[in-house]
């Protein structure tokens, strides 16, 4: 129990996906000009991982020993068909959710983060419920991150800022700030 | 028919070096973050993953150029994404057999070069409707513009956080590491700070032109 505890927490806040991998850049940078998309993307986001984690546990024990160079090929092709899969469930389902979610949905397919979560699961090799765990923890830290991300940037929505800076670079000076605000999580467990 | 082949000559020119500057994948696309962020505390470690990415998107480019015709329309990112994910495959496994150390500091970065936005952006915007020549000198010149890209952040990145570049010392002992600079939040500042100046060099530029 500990231990799914400290994977918990270490994928939410010590290697926070966003920022201290840099996974997930682009939605980070693109789509945070507003806070409630970024809080759906954010959801939208844990639930894909969560289904992905499933899924590579499932190729890992099963098909992948007996051919472990087709891992990068299964996992993407499983990650494209999950979120079409999901894509039509939901619209089934629940057409509300369905329209909140939008144009994030099928745009999760290319977001790095996922692809990685599923290797780096596979690396440390964890088992089914320690890659949910894992998935749980990693999903939330990338919507903590695009949330305090967003919220950052709807405030600097009011400020004068000059020309030189706006756009991505002061995006990308902001996330430089909030990622060594994260740094201070590095030590939390470790003394204990 | 002179005329119509001096042309060519000029678009492929065109095409390769377009890449390097003008549309430079990580200055002015803001493409392919990820990895431009992830990989670039040394020098070394930037060259690595500029060339890897280099490659992947000039097989990609030659491999999806060359099946342009028989890709049916309605699979055609599925198909791409098969293509790309074999030839990283392929470089994974070609770092790791002869350059061993500079895989295991790359680690799972390698393989996420399947899903850098550059390389599928670049397979729909041009390989599917270019023929494979242009193709494959548009994979080189954008790979290279990323490489560079890479290079220029790994280097300021090297030099600041350890006073070093290629792992040749540049200091004499009294300098003090920026250590930030190695760590995560570096890797924002120094590209934050690289596009903050490519605004101003443009908007300079615009000033001095009217």
């Amino acid at each position: 129990m500990d231990n799914l505890i400290w994977i918990f927490v270490s994928a939410l806040l010590i290697n926070n996906f966003t920022l201290t991998y840099f996974l997930g850049i682009c939605s980070f940078l693109g789509v945070t000009s507003k806070l409630v998309t970024a809080l759906r993307l954010g959801l939208a986001n844990i639930f894909v991982m969560v289904i992905t984690a499933i899924w590579a546990w499932l190729l890992n024990t099963y098909v992948l020993t007996y051919a472990p160079y087709l891992r990068l090929i299964s996992f993407i092709i499983v990650i494209a068909s999950t979120v079409q899969l999901v894509e039509m469930v939901v619209k089934k389902l629940s057409p509300e959710l369905y329209r909140a979610l939008g144009i994030f949905l099928p745009l999760i397919t290319t977001n790095c983060a996922i692809l990685a979560l599923a290797l780096f699961a596979t690396n440390k090799g964890y088992g089914l419920v320690e890659g949910i765990v894992y998935a749980l923890g990693a999903g939330g830290g990338i919507a903590l991150a695009l949330v305090l991300m967003a919220s950052i940037r709807e405030e600097t929505k009011l400020m004068d800022i000059p020309k030189v800076i706006e756009g991505t670079a002061l995006s990308l000076i902001i996330a430089g700030i909030l990622s060594m605000a994260f740094m201070g999580f590095a030590g939390m467990f470790s003394a204990s | 028919m002179s005329e119509n082949n001096s042309g060519n000559e000029h678009t492929s020119a065109a095409e390769f070096l377009k890449g390097l500057w003008d549309e430079n994948p990580v200055f002015v696309m803001v493409l392919g973050m990820c990895p431009a962020l992830a990989v670039s505390n040394t020098a070394i470690n930037s060259m690595a993953m500029g060339l890897a990415t280099t490659f992947v998107l000039v097989f990609s480019s030659i491999l999806v150029s060359s099946m342009r015709n028989l890709i049916p329309n309605q699979v055609r990112l599925t198909a791409y994404i098969v293509i790309i994910a074999t030839m990283v495959t392929v470089i994974d496994f070609l770092l790791a057999a002869i350059v061993p150390d500079i895989h295991k500091t790359l680690g799972a970065f390698i393989a996420l070069i399947v899903v850098n936005c550059i390389i599928l952006g670049r397979q729909e915007a041009f390989a599917a409707k270019n023929n494979v020549k242009l193709s494959a000198l548009d994979g080189l010149g954008m790979g290279l513009g990323f490489t560079f890209a890479l290079l220029c952040i790994g280097s300021i990145r090297e030099i600041l956080g350890s006073g070093t570049l290629f792992n040749v010392p540049l200091f004499s002992d009294k300098f003090e590491p920026w250590v930030i600079m190695i760590l995560p939040p570096g890797g924002f500042f120094t590209l934050g700070f690289l596009l903050l100046f490519f605004n101003w060099y443009k908007q300079r530029r615009k000033v001095k032109k009217v």
